[in-house]
């Protein structure tokens, strides 16, 4: 038999960006709260600026779960699967992939709540595009507010404000939506070819502004300032200057004495009560040892895969097709961001960009969601464009040649390279997605994982909105760079739907049962102390990082957890 | 309870996920070997690298691809100099592991189709005449090769390229000759704003990430 344990007010099933910020307000409530992480703790010392084992190898000094459980994918329901990839874009370690995301920490813009209403208000409701089943959120940003504000001071997030209860500030974003204070520290500093980028945007009469980011721009709560050594992209910090909730609320909620963390647990099924389909609590393996975690109440708090996956593992009586999927919606509603299609430009001088960081960079948000007119153009939604400081030299010899030369290899290539490794620039271009009813996650019938275990099985494909839009932002940004006097210009693909860091939906989140897994507060609609956390309850992506956007609704739905505890952990079904 | 598979069933797929795990530490002190191995042969230019996984003829072989790869030329050092085959051959017991395979088949069908089409082994044409050969292999013409000939190119030009620019920690870019070669200035665990500067002149360090103790190989 399992090893049974002693029962948790609260489960949190896996300690990354959003289940280790949910642990605070619940531990600081005073509710005992066990933590799963299937990965281990790591440390600044674990956190080398070694561009092979990080960017190539899926850091092998962290436990291999998620590279062992890799979605597959297909883009429809005929087509055979895609080529397996080789590496999971998230990883294992409490903390989870806080330590080595990008940190880009942006509240998502008023529209991306309103898609539907704000579309069909502007240009009629024809303009939603065929198949797609995206909802307006149950609330709109102000309910959202008070939470990106919490989140923003609690971990520490670096920027310049564009909307104070308000009062525009061109040195921010001016389209972002009415906050109640500034940023807790101002944003990170400026190289000099994002600093030429800059001046190049206002030239056009576009508005540049420097991005949020979870790093530190200067000493916050006791940690250091960023270094800008260049290792940040899938690199942890060696300074600990990045905000990753392994060294910000974890270790604050481990200070009240109520959270546990329990790592390399391995998390195999959540467990139903059969009587009164209530959840009991989460199975989980370590080292080869069975236990089970009863608790009154699990937040699952994964990744959007593993959230669809487990949830659909644990099949029970009361819930034959997964848990909490009675209406046959886990893992409906799926879309994974657009972040490929990015343009790379050659420049006839050296950027300097070997050093710096991902979100050490400058955005223009005049083209993205609805801040331009879209009566002209055959999609809706928009891109963000972000330019920043960041090389390594490995994929900087691996450079796009510009059919400037045909060979990739031999001496011509050589001096191409030689040459030019330093005089490109590759942009991230962030768009709108959207969800369809063809594009969902459920079981691989085939591949497994080492337990036995089917993974993750994707099956998404853009649509013409996705296609046009990425093109319209392609132009935008090649305009910008061309501005900035580039001499070249390399528009990316679009490519395909794999498995992403940027996944949305699965166990969205609304008012109506019928098309949502949780409601508004993100608790089960079918199994009431049953909560989910992350971007798999976001019904709409906007044009930009989630990380932030995620944070903040775990900490709205642990914080009305802990208010309403006894009423959530005792509710009948 | 919910059971989604019988418990023995489960507990013995665990002792399977062990010993699964069990594999990651061992790829590292791969790694760790391969480092030592680096410092201790980046004194002089050794006759020859020890070789740890490759069979002398493959590593033959494999030598003279990387060396038409990245060429040794009037712009400098190329992928000889770095030691990439010193590189590949200790990750193939490491992280490359699963390329192993494709690297026995792959070398042994390109030399033969170099003693097919040009009447010597690879390593005994002229650059000119393994050039050509190359050419063949990297547009899939070459025939002999059980994953295609273009796949296996691509395989060993990524590999090169990773020989010639990784951290010498991993036993190739020996000497930070490949650093040198894109200008990019070494490993840093301070950068000022000047030195983010347009037009800076950021002066090379020759430093390896594991120069620094402050982090755990």
């Amino acid at each position: 038999m399992p090893i049974r344990l002693k029962e948790a007010d609260v489960v949190i099933v896996g300690l990354g960006a959003a289940g280790g910020v949910a642990a605070l307000p619940l531990a600081q409530a005073g509710l005992d709260v066990v933590g799963l992480e299937a990965g281990t703790w790591l440390t600044k010392r674990d956190f080398a600026p070694d561009e092979l084992r990080n960017n190539f190898r899926g850091w092998p000094q962290s436990v291999q779960k998620t590279n062992h459980e890799i979605p597959t994918h297909r883009p429809d329901a005929s087509s055979p699967m895609s080529p397996r990839v080789a590496i999971h874009p998230m990883m294992n370690a409490v903390g989870g992939t806080t330590l080595h995301y990008w940190a880009q920490s942006w509240r998502l813009n008023p529209w991306d709540f309103k898609v539907v209403s704000e579309t069909t208000r502007r240009y009629g409701a024809a303009r939603i595009p065929k198949g797609s089943t995206v909802e307006d959120w149950p609330f709109g940003i102000e309910e959202l507010e008070p939470y990106y504000d919490k989140v923003e001071y609690e971990i520490g997030v670096s920027g310049a404000a564009g909307n104070v209860g308000g009062n525009i500030d061109r040195r921010g974003n001016i389209f972002e939506g009415a906050r109640r204070r500034g940023y807790p520290m101002p944003p990170l500093r400026g190289s000099g070819f994002t600093d030429l980028m800059a001046a190049a945007g206002r030239t056009l009469g576009w508005h540049p502004f420097p991005g949020p980011a979870a790093i530190n721009s200067q000493r916050y709560q006791n940690r250091s300032v960023c270094m800008y050594h260049g290792y940040c992209n899938r690199g942890g910090c060696h300074v600990d200057a990045k905000s990753s909730t392994a060294v910000t609320t974890i270790p604050k909620a481990q200070a009240t004495g109520r959270l546990k963390v329990v790592t390399r647990a391995h998390v195999t099924s959540l467990d139903v009560n059969e009587g009164n389909a209530r959840v009991s609590g989460v199975s989980y393996v370590t080292d080869g040892a069975e236990y089970f975690q009863p608790a009154k109440v699990v937040l699952l708090a994964s990744y959007t895969y593993e959230n669809v996956r487990l949830l659909l593992l644990s099949k029970s009586r009361p819930f034959p097709r997964g848990l909490s999927n009675n209406h046959g919606q886990v893992g409906r509603h799926y879309f994974s961001h657009a972040q490929t299609a990015g343009i790379t430009a050659l420049f006839p001088w050296n950027t300097n960009s070997w050093y710096g960081l991902p979100a050490q960079g400058v955005a223009i948000d005049d083209w993205a969601d609805d801040n331009f007119d879209h009566a002209s153009v055959e999609f809706i939604g928009g891109g963000n464009l972000w330019v920043y400081s960041d090389r390594r030299p490995i994929v900087a010899a691996g450079m796009t040649t510009f059919g400037k030369t045909t060979k990739s290899w031999g001496s011509e290539w050589k001096a191409f390279v030689s040459q030019n490794a330093d005089r490109t620039n590759t942009s991230y271009l962030q768009k709108t997605t959207l969800p369809y009813e063809d594009n969902y996650l459920d079981l691989d019938p085939e591949v497994r994982d080492p337990l036995g275990f089917p993974v993750c099985r994707i099956t998404a494909d853009y649509k013409d909105n996705e296609r046009k839009l990425a093109a319209f932002i392609q132009n935008k940004m090649e305009q910008w760079y061309r501005t900035a006097g580039a001499v070249a210009i390399e528009h990316g693909p679009l490519g395909s739907m794999g498995p992403t860091t940027h996944a949305y939906g699965g166990t969205r989140m609304g008012d109506n049962p019928e098309t949502n897994v949780v409601d508004r507060w993100g608790l089960s609609h079918e199994a009431s102390n049953l909560g989910v956390l992350g971007a798999s309850v976001m019904g709409t992506s906007g044009a930009r990082n989630p990380t932030l956007t995620a944070q903040a609704l775990a900490w709205r739905t642990a914080e009305h957890l802990a208010r309403n505890f006894d009423a959530i952990a005792n509710r009948r079904a | 309870m919910t059971v989604f598979i019988s418990r023995r069933e489960l507990l013995k797929r665990a002792g399977l996920a062990g010993a699964v795990a069990a594999v990651a530490p061992a790829f590292a002190a791969g790694d760790e070997a391969a480092g030592a191995q680096t410092t201790a042969a980046a004194v002089g230019p050794a006759a020859r690298d020890p070789i740890a996984n490759l069979t002398a003829a493959e590593s033959d072989i494999l030598e003279a691809i990387a060396a038409r790869l990245i060429p040794t030329d009037a712009n400098g050092p190329g992928a000889s100099e770095a030691r990439a085959v010193h590189y590949i051959d200790r990750a193939l017991g490491g992280a490359l592991a699963s390329s192993r395979p494709t690297y026995q088949a792959g070398l042994n069908a390109l030399d033969q189709y170099a003693r097919s089409t040009r009447g010597r082994p690879f390593a005994a044409l002229s650059a000119a005449e393994q050039d050509g050969v190359l050419i063949d292999v990297e547009s899939g013409t070459a025939t002999g090769f059980p994953g295609g000939s273009a796949e296996f190119f691509n395989l060993v030009r990524t590999h090169t390229i990773q020989g010639t620019f990784c951290d010498p920690f991993y036993g190739g870019n020996a000497n930070f000759v490949g650093w040198d070669m894109i200008g990019y200035p070494g490993v840093r665990t301070i950068v000022t704003p000047d030195e983010q500067r347009l037009g800076a002149d950021v002066p090379s360090n020759h430093k390896s990430a594991y120069d620094y103790d402050m982090f755990t190989k």
